[in-house]
C-alpha cells in the first residue's frame, strides 16, 4: 500500500521507533552495563552511557579469570560447546529429515504411512513433555557430559520432516521421470535435482534449528554437571549465585552479550536465504 | 535406431474388483524411422501407452519390444529412449548446457565427447547463445527446444514426446511443429508423439494412432484415416469441423431421418439401421438435380478463406463448409446440398464400425 501523507509518514515511524525502542533498549542497557565496573552497575541510577571497562569485563568473562560467587567457568569454552551443540542439531535435524522425508515422499515400502504418521505424532510431544524418560535413556547410556548427550535428543524432527515432505510434494513428477530417464538412481537424483531445489528451505531451517540448539536450556541444564560442558545459556544462569552475595552483573551482562553474538550473526549471514526460503515458491 | 513392436498391450490400474483397466490389448507394429502420431481425446490413454514404452508405467499385461529386445522389465534409462514432456521437466536449477548433459554425465560419457554432442544439438536447435542460462530464463519456446536438445544428445534408438507443444501460443506451436518435422528428416529416428491435438497429428504423422478410451480405432496414413475413417469416433474426432453423422434408416436409395427423407446419389451398402457421414467440405453448395438436401440454415460462421454453415437437416444437425468468395445463405433460407456419391461414410448403428464397401 502506497500512501502519500506526511502526517501518515509521521505517525508509522513513531509507532516504528516506539517499537524499536522497546525491543532495542534492554539489549542497550545490556551492552552499556557490561562495560562498566560492577560498583558502578549497582549504583541508582545506573549509568546510560558505555563506561571504560568493555576490554577487561570481556576478557574476563571469556578466560573465566574473575573471582567472586557463582560459576567461573570461562565463557569462551561455553561459547565453544554452544556452538558445536547448535550446529550438530541444525546439520543433524536437517539431515535427517531430508532423508526420511526423501524416504517418504519417494519409496514404496510397507508400512509407509505408519512411519509418516508416527513422525507427525511426535510433533505433538515436545522435549519437555518426554524429558524424564529421555534423560534415563541418556543417562543409562554414559551420553551424560558430552556432546552427543546435549545433541542427539534433540536432533530427530518431526517439523522439519514435515517441511521437507511437504516441498518435496511440490516437485513435480516430469522432474522425477526426466531423470529416471536420464539414468540417474534414487540417491542421484536426491543429491543432483533435490538438494540443490531445497537449498533455500534448507537454509531457512538452519537459521530456525540453529537459533533453537543455541538456546536450549532445560535439556543441557539435565545433562551437564561439568562446568567444561556448560553452554553459554547455562553458563550465565550459573554465574548468578544465589543468596545474598553480590553479583558480578557486569560479567553477567558481558556474557549475555557474548551469547547473543552468534546467533545475530547467524541471522544477518543468512538473512537473504533465510527470507528465500520462507516466501519463495519458484520451482 | 529401432522398430517398436507394441503387442497386446493391457494396463489396469489396482488389483481384483477394483481395478480399474485404462488400456485394453493395444497392438501396433512402428516401423524404423517412423514418425507415428499417438491422437484421441483427453483419457483416452495415450500418455499412459507412450509412458509404458518409455517404462515410466508397468505394463500390465502384453509385450512392448523397442528392436529385437523385449523391454517389459527394462528401466527408462536402459531402454534407449529420450522423452520430451509436456512441461518441459527441465532441471530448474542447472544451465541449458547441463540440463542437456546431465543423462551423459551419469552415462560416465567423455567430458569432451559431452561438450561436442551438447554444442551439436545447441547448433541445430539455435540453443548456443542460451547454454549458460537458466530455465527460468528462458521464454517457452526455448525451454521447449531445450527439452528436446536433452532428448537429441541422447542419440536414442526412439523419441517419445507426450505433448510437447500444448503449452506453446499458437504461432509458435506451428513454427514448431515444422522444426520437428525437419529434425525428424534429419535425424530418421523412430518417433512417436502424443497429442489430443488432430491438427497436430495430421501434419506430423507418417501413419496415426488413433485411440479412444483405452482402445485402437484406427491405424494409418493421415489419408487414410481422413478418407476411410474406421469408426463414426474417428470420423468425428479427425477433420474440423467433425464429420456429419446422421443417424437413420435406409431403403435401397432413400435414407430416412428424423423429420425428414433424403435421396442417396447411389443405394446404401444394405436396408436398415445405418449411421451416414457426411464432411462439411464434401457437401456440394447449390446444388440442382435429382439427389439433394433441403439444408434449413441457422448461423453462418465467417472465418476467412470459407464459411461455415450450420442448420439442420429435418430434425438434425448438419454443418456445411463453403468459400468465404461465395454469397452467404441468411438464416432462415434453405439452400440444395448435393452429397457426391464417393464422399458418402456408411457406419453400424450399433459397433460404430465402418460398414464396409
Amino acid at each position: 500500500m502506497v500512501e502519500r501523507r506526511p502526517g501518515l509518514n509521521l505517525l508509522t515511524h513513531l509507532i516504528l521507533l516506539i517499537g524499536v525502542a522497546i525491543v532495542a533498549f534492554p539489549v542497550y542497557i545490556t551492552f552499556v552495563a557490561s562495560t562498566h565496573t560492577a560498583q558502578e552497575v549497582v549504583q541508582a541510577p545506573m549509568p546510560l552511557v558505555p563506561g571504560a571497562h568493555l576490554v577487561d569485563n570481556y576478557t574476563t568473562a571469556l578466560l573465566g579469570t574473575r573471582t567472586g560467587h557463582g560459576s567461573k567457568a570461562a565463557v569462551g569454552r561455553m561459547m565453544f560447546v554452544s556452538l558445536v551443540s547448535a550446529l550438530i542439531i541444525a546439520i543433524g535435524k536437517i539431515a535427517i529429515s531430508l532423508l526420511s522425508a526423501f524416504a517418504i515422499v519417494y519409496f514404496r515400502f510397507p508400512l509407509r504411512m505408519l512411519f509418516f504418521w508416527a513422525i507427525f505424532v511426535t510433533l505433538m510431544l515436545p522435549v519437555e513433555v518426554r524429558i524424564a524418560p529421555t534423560y534415563k535413556v541418556v543417562a543409562d547410556l554414559g551420553m551424560l557430559n558430552t556432546f552427543a548427550g546435549l545433541t542427539v535428543p534433540l536432533i530427530a524432527s518431526a517439523t522439519a520432516t514435515f517441511l521437507f515432505r511437504q516441498f518435496f510434494l511440490t516437485v513435480p513428477d516430469e522432474l522425477v521421470e526426466a531423470a529416471r530417464i536420464d539414468g540417474a538412481g534414487p540417491m542421484r537424483f536426491f543429491k543432483d535435482v533435490l538438494l540443490p531445489l531445497s537449498a533455500t528451505s534448507v537454509a531457512a531451517l538452519f537459521v530456525i534449528q540453529f537459533i533453537y540448539g543455541w538456546n536450549q536450556y532445560l535439556w543441557p541444564l539435565l545433562v551437564t554437571t561439568d562446568e567444561s560442558m556448560y553452554p553459554v545459556v547455562i553458563g550465565i544462569k550459573r554465574m548468578i549465585a544465589g543468596g545474598e552475595a553480590q553479583q558480578e552483573w557486569n560479567l553477567v551482562m558481558a556474557t549475555a552479550i557474548l551469547a547473543m553474538i552468534p546467533p545475530a550473526l547467524v541471522v544477518m549471514a543468512m538473512q537473504k536465504w533465510f527470507v528465500k526460503g520462507l516466501v519463495d515458491t519458484e520451482k | 535406431m529401432a522398430a517398436i513392436s507394441i503387442r497386446n498391450v493391457v494396463k489396469r490400474y489396482g488389483t481384483g474388483a477394483k481395478a480399474n483397466q485404462v488400456i485394453h490389448g493395444v497392438s501396433a507394429e512402428i516401423a524404423d524411422g517412423e514418425f507415428i502420431v499417438i491422437v484421441g481425446p483427453s483419457g483416452c490413454g495415450k500418455s499412459t501407452l507412450l509412458r509404458m514404452v518409455a517404462g515410466l508405467e508397468e505394463i500390465t499385461e502384453g509385450q512392448i519390444a523397442i528392436g529385437p529386445r523385449v523391454v517389459n522389465d527394462v528401466e527408462p534409462a536402459d531402454r534407449d529412449i529420450a522423452m520430451v514432456f509436456q512441461n518441459y521437466a527441465l532441471y530448474p536449477h542447472m544451465s541449458v548446457f547441463d540440463n542437456m548433459a546431465y543423462g551423459l554425465k551419469i552415462a560416465k560419457v567423455p567430458v569432451a565427447e559431452i561438450k561436442t554432442r551438447v554444442d551439436k544439438a545447441a547448433r541445430i536447435l539455435e540453443l548456443g547463445a542460451l547454454l549458460e542460462r537458466k530455465p527460468r530464463q528462458l521464454s517457452g519456446g526455448q525451454r521447449q527446444r531445450v527439452a528436446m536438445g536433452r532428448a537429441i544428445v541422447r542419440q536414442p534408438q526412439v523419441f517419445l514426446f507426450d505433448e510437447p507443444l500444448s503449452n506453446l501460443d499458437a504461432k509458435l506451436r506451428a513454427q514448431t511443429r515444422l522444426e520437428i518435422q525437419k529434425l525428424h528428416a534429419e535425424l530418421g529416428v523412430t518417433s512417436l508423439f502424443v497429442t489430443h491435438d488432430q491438427v497436430e497429428a495430421m501434419t506430423l504423422a507418417q501413419r496415426m494412432l488413433v485411440m479412444n478410451a483405452g482402445r485402437l480405432e484406427q491405424i494409418g496414413t493421415p489419408e487414410e484415416v481422413y478418407a476411410r475413417p474406421a469408426s463414426t469416433f474417428v470420423a468425428g474426432f479427425i477433420g474440423s469441423p467433425p464429420m456429419n453423422l446422421l443417424a437413420g434408416r435406409a431403403e435401397g436409395a432413400r435414407f430416412h431421418v428424423a423429420g425428414s427423407t433424403l435421396a442417396l446419389p447411389a443405394p446404401a451398402p444394405r436396408d436398415g439401421a445405418l449411421v451416414l457421414g457426411l464432411r462439411p467440405e464434401h457437401a456440394q453448395w447449390n446444388a440442382t438435380g435429382e439427389t439433394t438436401w433441403p439444408l434449413q440454415v441457422d448461423v453462418v460462421e465467417m472465418l476467412g478463406a470459407e464459411r461455415l454453415v450450420h442448420g439442420r437437416l429435418g430434425e438434425l444437425a448438419f454443418t456445411a463448409r463453403i468459400d468465404g468468395m461465395l454469397a452467404p445463405p441468411k438464416p432462415g433460407d434453405t439452400v440444395a446440398l448435393a452429397p457426391p456419391p464417393a464422399q458418402l461414410h456408411w457406419f453400424e448403428v450399433e459397433s460404430q464400425a465402418r460398414v464396409p464397401s
